[in-house]
Order: C-alpha cells, then structure tokens, then sequence
C-alpha cells in the first residue's frame, strides 16, 4: 500500500509526561513523526500537537485511534484532504560572502524573508510560509553553502467557513 | 475531615470496594502500611517477591471480576511489577498498582531507591499518574479505579511520594469521574449489526471467533444463545476459553498455533466469521494473508485499536461484547431462522469429520504422558475447578485437555506469556474465589519462577493444588529445537532440578508425586482432598510435544499432526 503524508493537529491536556506519551506510542509502534510541534492553546490546560506523519492507510488509521485511546488527549484532527492553513518558520544560516550577498538578499525578499543577522561571511535569514516554500528557499540557497537550518516545523489550524 | 495522605488512599479503596490488597513493604510506603493496620477491613496479603504481588492481583481480578489491587514500594518493589503489569496489559485485566516514591524534593536526584515508575510503565499501563499534590489523591484514585475497569480494562498504576502520603488535606469523597478525553464506546451501531444478522442468513459455513472480552464483558450467555440459535459453531483464542461451553456440540475447540485441526480447518474454509472480543493476534491467524481466506469477516470490540489493526475487517462493530451480542440476539428473534438448522446442516456434518479423522490425540504408554494428567484432572473435577496455567507445553495442553465451562475459570498468560504466572495468579484466583478449587498447571521450568510464593499460600491458607509436568526440559522451547533446530537443545535441558515433594514440605505444603500411570488418578484424587496446598509432581515424558502444531508465520491449515 501506498504511504501518504499526513498532517494531525491533536489537542492534549498540557499537563508533564503527555508529550512523552505521544513520542513513546511513536517509537513503541513502529510509526513515523515527520515534524513536530507543541504549544499550548487559548486555554492553558490544553496543549496542541501538530504532527507530520507519513505511512499507508491502514496505518494511519492505526495511529488515529491510538491516539485517541491515550487518556490525555482529547481531540484528533487529520487535516489532510481538508482545508487548512499552514505555516513553518525556519532560520537559515548561509555563508554570504561580498560577492554573493546582493543575490542571497535578492531570493530572501522574494520569498519575503528577513535578514536576522549579518555577519563578514553570512547572513542568517527567516523564512516562514509552508513546508514547501521554506524547501523551495533551501534549494536556493544551498549552492552559497548552507551552514545551518533551525525549523519549527509545521503547525495548522483548520479554516473556518467564509 | 483532615486527613493524612495514607489515610485518604485507605479511604479510597474503602469507597471502590476493595476488601484485598497484594503487596510487599518498604522505605518508601512504609506509612502506608502503618495506617493499613488500623484499617480492618482490608485484608493485606504479603506476598515474597512483588511480582508475585501483581500476578496475584491479576489472578485476583479474573477470577473474582474485581479490579485487583497492589501495593508495593519504590525502585525496586515498583520494576518487580513490570512484568505482572505488561501481561495484565496484554491481557486486558484490571489492576490498580500503587508503588511508593521518593519524596517530591527528591525526585530526579538519583535518591536511594528511586526510579521513574510512571516513565518505565508508560507503554505497559492503560494510563499512570504521579500525585505531585496531596489535594489531588483522591480524585486520582477514583479515576484510576475508572479508568482501570471501564471500556477495556487494563491496569493502572498510581506513583505516591513519600511526602504526599505524609501531607495532610481536607478529604471528601470526590464526585462521578468525568474525562473530557475518555468516554468508549458501548453500545454498538444498529446499522452494523443489520448487516451482520443479513449475513448470517446468507452464511453458509459460519463460525463464531470469541476472545478474552467476551469473558471480560461477561457475554458468555448472550454468545452461547447466538451460537444456538444461529447454529454456528464457536472456536476461541486461549483468552477466549470459558466464553463457551467446552462440551458443547457446537465447540470447536481452541484456534491457532496449536488450536484443533477442526477449528483451524473450520476458519480456514469458513464463508463468515463473526469475531468478539478478539485481537487476531498472530499466534491464532498465523500467515495473515491465508487467515480465513474466504471469510466475510465481522469483528466486534469495545476497543477501536483492535479493530483493522492485524487484518481488514468486512464490519467492524465498535461495542461492549454484552451489549452487542444481546442486541445482535434480538434482532435475530425478529428474523425467521426456522430453516437454519438444514442449511448449516452440511457444514456441521464436514467439521464433525474432522474432528473424527484428527482428534486431539496422545498415545499413553508406560510413561506418564502429559495429556493424560490433565484429561484425568478433567475427569475428577468435572471441568468445575478454576485452572490457572504458567507458560509453555503445560498451558497449551491445560488449553487443549481440560474443557472449561465458565468464563474467570482460565487464569493464564494470555498475550505476553510470563512464566512465573500461575503460581502467584492461582493464589490470588483463589483469594478472590474462596471455596473454589483453583489448580495451577505448570511445568518444572516455570514454577520455578515464582516458587516464593508456596510461602504466601500457606501462610494465608490458600489452598492451591499445583500440578507439575515435570519433563525436565524447558519444554516448548525443546519443541521448537526437535522441530526447526534439528534437535539442537541449546539450554533447555535441566541438569539439576530441585525434589519439589521435598521443596513443598519445606515451606509447610504437601507434597506428592506419580512416576507410573497408574499412579495419576490416585495422587490427584489425594492432592484434591489436602486441606491445605499442595504440589504435585508428574514425571511425564520427557520428548512429548503440543499437537496440532503451525509453525510460526504458516497458514493455520498447515498443521503438524502427531
């Protein structure tokens, strides 16, 4: 069976060890975590998780309900093949010599990122927008050498009605 | 009212119902059980080794239908646990364990016999908390109890500091559990269960597949009424034994590796098989894809995970076994099922030949053989004692010879195969049920786990008869190396074995022993009448091996006959 990306956002009791749980039903299981990210929401008590996973249908179906039996969490949505906005932010170190900077400048505004820091020999940009764009900018700026990349991965709310 | 943090626990076990607790002493819980003095009606039962004190808890709880309650101490008392916590997880069974902890301040410093209990039992519990705050024990202990017995039970496990059992608060009985994020599912869908009562009208070659949670939602009337009135035969997985009548016409026998030629023949050519409370683990589909093969597959279950999890289901039904089972009956009562018996009439008369060509056969000669000593066990207590079995050869024939009449009459190892089980489980299934006869059937290598806990038997008065199969061999294991290791029998032979006639009377048991056939009846018939418990000891064949056998990943047709 085919394997298929999967974007879940989980909402949990934000309480110690519940992220623990999560991870430990992940590795206990076999099943993939792509990206990860954890914040609490508009009420404190509850926490969301917005998840990357990959895998077939069967198990995807399996790591629904799973989750779903673990105590702490309370909701699981699978955006995928929804509506739903997107968005990850990463800080990408890339060395910028004289001769490059005007060009690395050029790619970040069009991808309408920031430059964070400036050094002799490199610039550190933000880019934030979806996990594709963020990929499209490393293909860019990869041939100046990139030197470091710090991603949030991804998180996403569902939209709503207009 | 003010009161300490042990005190609010005592209460609490009060409130649930609890009237026997398994457990072991130590630094961190020491309080506890100082207060547990005064509690008088608490009956504590010391156990010597704490995993005897799960084990007993598990045992506990099968056979009284009760959540089973241990209480041991930190570090060391709490990973002794892990093994009985894992097999009551596997297996469904709820337990409540309260280890103790190091103080709040201390945790996370490497303390004297500190260890992260609620890290280590994580995968193996249906949910564990650490009480960081003594205003909330209460609460936690009720929902512990909930959590523990509702939906699919399982265990779980409450981590004390030493310091919240010291702390002293305001108590008062907490309020009905509410879980924003916990509510299963026990009424079953109408519509599913149409579609299962249109398909057994269409069946030709049914067969009905019950698991431990028909045993656990105790639907054994609901089943055995479906299989009679639909006149579909029953099969089971070891957990399953009990859901049916054992000496039903319509009993197949058990399922899987090492279940009857008739029950795997019957799944393998079956046209519907309707599934309760089972998890189609491997040992009973072996090759997955080959499993039922031309079956319309219905699988009921209070626990979405089980369901598509190992195979694809045709109508899954989320629900308790009880409930839906009973629903499925009366909506079949509107149906007119006058012709059903003609129709399945061909397909009972095929399983009724297989049976007859392959029954589950031994050959007794001049030594004793296994088979026998439980087929005579059979005979003497009419099927009416309470059977908890170690791991092994000695569980599969206790499976296969001893026909069990009533569900929370098979106390075994279900999922995670500890050996050391049946020893401590026996003990606490006759705690739990007094006045039962409760045998443990073990073999020479697995009592020898969980031996201590004679010591816990006589000294409570517990009754238990063991039967050992003494074979000198790690038996299973040893069948596995004549069969796929050309007779290799790396480590499985005993070299030295302890006198267990000797060994019982040591710790204040009797002990008794049959070398020679003629022997079996009379040293059980003995054993059985003892007051007190007892061990027996068969030296049986050493080479006899479980019958119909799968190897490991084949289709479930392609057994190894003797």
């Amino acid at each position: 069976m085919t394997e298929k990306r999967h974007l879940l956002s989980i909402l949990v009791d934000n309480e110690p060890g519940v992220l623990s749980r999560i991870t430990g039903l992940f590795s206990g299981r076999g099943y993939n975590i792509e990206s990860l990210s954890v914040a609490e929401t508009v009420d404190p008590s509850i926490s969301r998780i917005t998840m990357v996973t990959k895998g077939s249908p069967m198990i995807v179906e399996q790591i629904n309900k799973q989750l779903n039996k673990l105590i702490n969490v309370i909701k699981v949505s699978d955006l995928t093949g929804t509506k739903y906005v997107q968005r990850e932010m990463a800080l990408i170190k890339v060395n910028a010599r004289s001769e490059h900077r005007a060009e690395i400048l050029r790619i970040s505004d069009i991808f309408r990122g920031q430059v964070v820091d400036v050094g002799i020999e490199h610039f550190t940009v933000k880019v934030e927008g979806d996990t594709e764009k963020i990929n499209a900018v490393l293909n860019l700026f990869k041939p100046f050498g990139i030197r470091e990349i710090a991603r949030t991965g991804g998180v996403a709310l569902p939209r709503e009605n207009k | 009212m003010e009161l300490k943090g042990a005190q609010i626990l005592l209460k609490m076990l009060q409130e649930e119902g609890v009237d026997t607790v398994f457990g072991y002493p130590g630094g961190a819980v020491i309080d506890i059980y100082d207060a547990l003095m005064e509690a008088g009606d608490i009956n504590h039962i010391l156990v010597r080794h704490e995993q005897g004190a799960i084990h007993a808890a598990d045992g506990y709880a099968r056979a009284s239908g009760k959540v089973g309650v241990c209480l041991v101490t930190s570090g060391p008392g709490a990973t002794n646990t892990v093994t009985g916590i894992a097999s009551a997880y596997m297996d469904s069974i709820p337990v409540v364990i309260f280890t103790g902890q190091v103080p709040t301040a201390l945790i996370g410093n490497d303390a004297f016999q500190e260890v992260d209990i609620v890290g280590i039992t994580r995968p193996c519990t249906k949910h564990n908390y650490l009480v960081k705050d003594v205003r909330y024990l209460a609460r936690t202990i009720k929902e512990a109890f909930h959590i523990a017995r509702s939906g699919r039970p399982g265990p779980v496990l409450v981590d004390l500091p030493k310091d919240m059992i010291n702390a002293v608060t305001q108590f008062k009985v907490p309020g009905e559990v509410r879980l924003k994020s916990y509510s299963p599912t026990y009424k079953p869908n109408i519509k599913q269960l149409n579609k299962v009562v249109d398909l057994i009208q269409k069946a030709k070659k049914p067969v009905i597949f019950s698991g431990g949670g028909v045993s656990l939602s105790h639907a054994h009337s609901e089943l055995t009424e479906l299989a009679r009135k639909a006149q579909i035969p029953v099969t089971s997985s070891l957990m399953g034994l009990g859901g049916f009548p054992g000496t039903d016409s319509l009993w197949l026998g058990m399922l899987g590796m090492h279940g009857t030629f008739r029950a795997n023949m019957a799944v393998s050519e079956c046209d519907l098989l309707i599934s309760a409370g089972v998890r189609f683990d491997d040992r009973v589909t072996g090759k997955v894809d080959e499993f039922a093969p031309h079956a319309k597959i219905v699988q009921i279950d209070i626990d979405p995970t089980s369901i598509q999890k190992n195979i694809p289901v045709h109508v899954p039904v989320v629900g308790d076994c009880k409930i839906s089972l009973s629903q499925l009956n009366s909506l079949l009562d509107k149906e007119d099922l006058g012709g059903v018996a003609d129709q399945r009439r061909p397909w009972l008369e095929q399983i009724e030949k297989w049976k007859e060509t392959t029954p589950l056969a031994y050959r007794q000669g001049d030594v004793i053989k296994p088979q026998y000593v439980i087929e005579t066990l059979y005979d003497l207590t009419k099927g009416d004692a309470i059977i908890a079995t170690e791991v092994g050869q000695n569980q599969m024939w206790a499976a296969q010879y001893y026909h069990l009449k009533e569900p929370g009459h098979f106390i075994t190892s279900g999922g995670l195969g500890a050996m050391g089980f049946g020893l401590p489980a026996a003990i606490g299934a006759q705690a739990g049920a007094p006045g039962v006869l409760v045998v443990d059937i073990a073999g020479d290598g697995s009592i020898q786990m969980n031996i201590q806990e004679l010591a816990t038997a006589v000294q409570y008065k517990l009754p238990v008869k063991v039967v050992i199969l003494n074979n000198g061999f790690l038996g299973m294991v040893r069948q596995w190396q004549e069969l796929f290791y050309e007779r290799r029998y790396a480590s499985t032979k005993f070299v030295h074995t302890p006198d267990f006639v000797k060994l019982a009377e040591a710790y204040g048991a009797t002990g008794l022993r049959a070398s020679k056939p003629e022997e079996v009846s009379a040293v059980l018939a003995e054993g059985i009448k003892c007051e007190g418990p007892v061990i027996m000891d068969f030296i049986v064949e050493p080479e006899e091996s479980v019958y119909p056998m799968v190897p490991a990943g084949a289709p479930i047709k392609k057994m190894l006959l003797v």
